[in-house]
């Protein structure tokens, strides 16, 4: 009697545990961890604040620059961000990478306060120069498991969405009180930087 | 009794057994074309290559758009067989990365390239993306038929991107599609990072 509730309890489990075996592996490789890349490289640019408000502060840059700036350098800064992570992946190490990034939000907010007009090479040089620092801290944080493709694309997807609403709020430089409005926002992203700054080199 | 102890090291066996890995093909159960088509739009490596080369295609005007419409997926197929007949993946799989990286360079740059070489282009993409595929869809076992769906459907893909890109007419919508390139440059380099530090 004994024998045969056992046989009996054996059997649903052994069913549950076959269909539950049996369905994961045949569709645990297709495709696996490639919407969580995707998302993880979504997210990571917006997990720092310095590098948020220094990619709102190149679109800011460029808004007030006007054209051809207002292309160009977010045309630049994901190529040149792309070529420090990749450094950052074949494992080529970079000095003081915080303290850059930190700069590079302290000055980009000054150019912006200052409204400084500096020639063209000079300003994509200088947004250059910085992204190379932000994609070598930011671009090789791939989280195991996930499809480095798809976390790409997140990333340098997340970074010129930055940019972007960065110049469509520096699009309110066409009016006198949005000139304004445009440097004291410059002033606020400087004064992070300096905080940010601070905090790097404590 | 005996039943007991079989039906465990039955059960054990079942655990023991790995499942079939389809690598990055689909199984829709709806035959071997629409796997076909489902893993063009499911596999963004083959996609997002596939997208740039119809923005190149767009951006260097009608003629270009045309030939570059027919040269991919003609080539994709021909290579997808040739890799089927072989079954072997003797191509780097840095490939994909190389792919974005050139042609969303040449995107970005927005210089007119001949309509000759943006075919050729085509051709290349086609080919060595194909022999991919191809070599896959013979390692795991399937139908050759799983090509065409994937070329009908970068044929589909290819027309409807390169037909828009032609369409543009304001100054704004050109540099969107620049954008996009550099975009695209940055994820193959970065691709091309993951691929060389061998974290993928």
């Amino acid at each position: 009697m004994k024998s045969d509730i056992a046989r009996h309890a054996l059997h649903p489990r052994l069913v549950w545990l076959t269909a539950a075996f049996l369905a994961l592996p045949a569709w645990a490789h297709e495709q696996q961890g490639q919407a969580a890349g995707f998302v993880s490289g979504l997210q990571h640019p917006l997990s720092g604040l310095d590098h948020v408000l220094a990619m709102v502060a190149v679109g800011l840059w460029g808004a007030q620059l006007g054209a051809p700036a207002i292309w160009l350098l977010p045309v630049t800064f994901p190529l040149v961000m792309a070529c420090g992570g990749f450094l950052g992946l074949v494992g080529v190490p970079l000095p003081g990478v915080e303290i850059a990034i930190a700069a590079s939000a302290m000055l980009l907010g000054a150019m912006v306060a200052a409204q400084l007009r500096p020639p063209l090479w000079l300003a994509a040089v200088a947004v250059a120069f910085f992204a190379v620092f932000h994609g070598h801290a930011h671009g090789t944080e791939l989280p195991s498991g996930q499809s480095g493709l798809l976390y790409s694309v997140g990333f340098v997807a997340a970074t010129g969405c930055l940019h972007a609403t960065g110049i469509a709020i520096g699009l309110i430089h066409r009016w006198p009180q949005g000139r304004i409005a445009l440097r004291a926002a410059g002033a606020a992203v400087a004064a992070a930087g300096v905080v940010f700054l601070w905090g790097a080199l404590a | 009794m005996m039943r007991r102890p079989l039906a465990a090291i039955a059960g054990a066996a079942l655990l023991l057994v790995p499942g079939i890995a389809h690598a990055h093909l689909l199984n829709t159960g709806l035959g071997p074309v629409y796997d076909g088509i489902s893993h063009l739009f499911l596999s963004v490596e083959d996609l997002l290559p596939v997208a740039a080369m119809a923005l190149l295609a767009g951006l260097n005007g009608p003629v270009a758009g045309r030939r570059a419409l027919f040269a991919l997926p003609a080539a994709w197929l021909a290579g997808g067989f040739a890799g089927y007949l072989v079954a072997v993946a003797i191509l780097p799989t840095g490939i994909t990365a190389l792919s974005l990286l050139v042609l969303g360079i040449l995107t970005a740059a927005d210089r007119r390239i001949r309509p000759a070489i943006v075919t050729a282009l085509a051709a290349a993409l086609g080919l060595l993306h194909g022999w991919l595929n191809g070599a896959a869809i013979a390692t795991a076992g399937r139908e050759a038929m799983e090509l065409i769906g994937i070329a009908g459907a970068i044929l589909v893909v290819a027309a409807l991107v390169s037909a828009l890109v032609v369409s543009l007419r304001l100054s704004w919508a050109r540099i969107a599609v620049r954008v996009a390139g550099s975009w695209i440059a940055a994820t193959g380099l970065l691709l091309l990072g993951w691929t060389l530090s061998g974290r993928l």
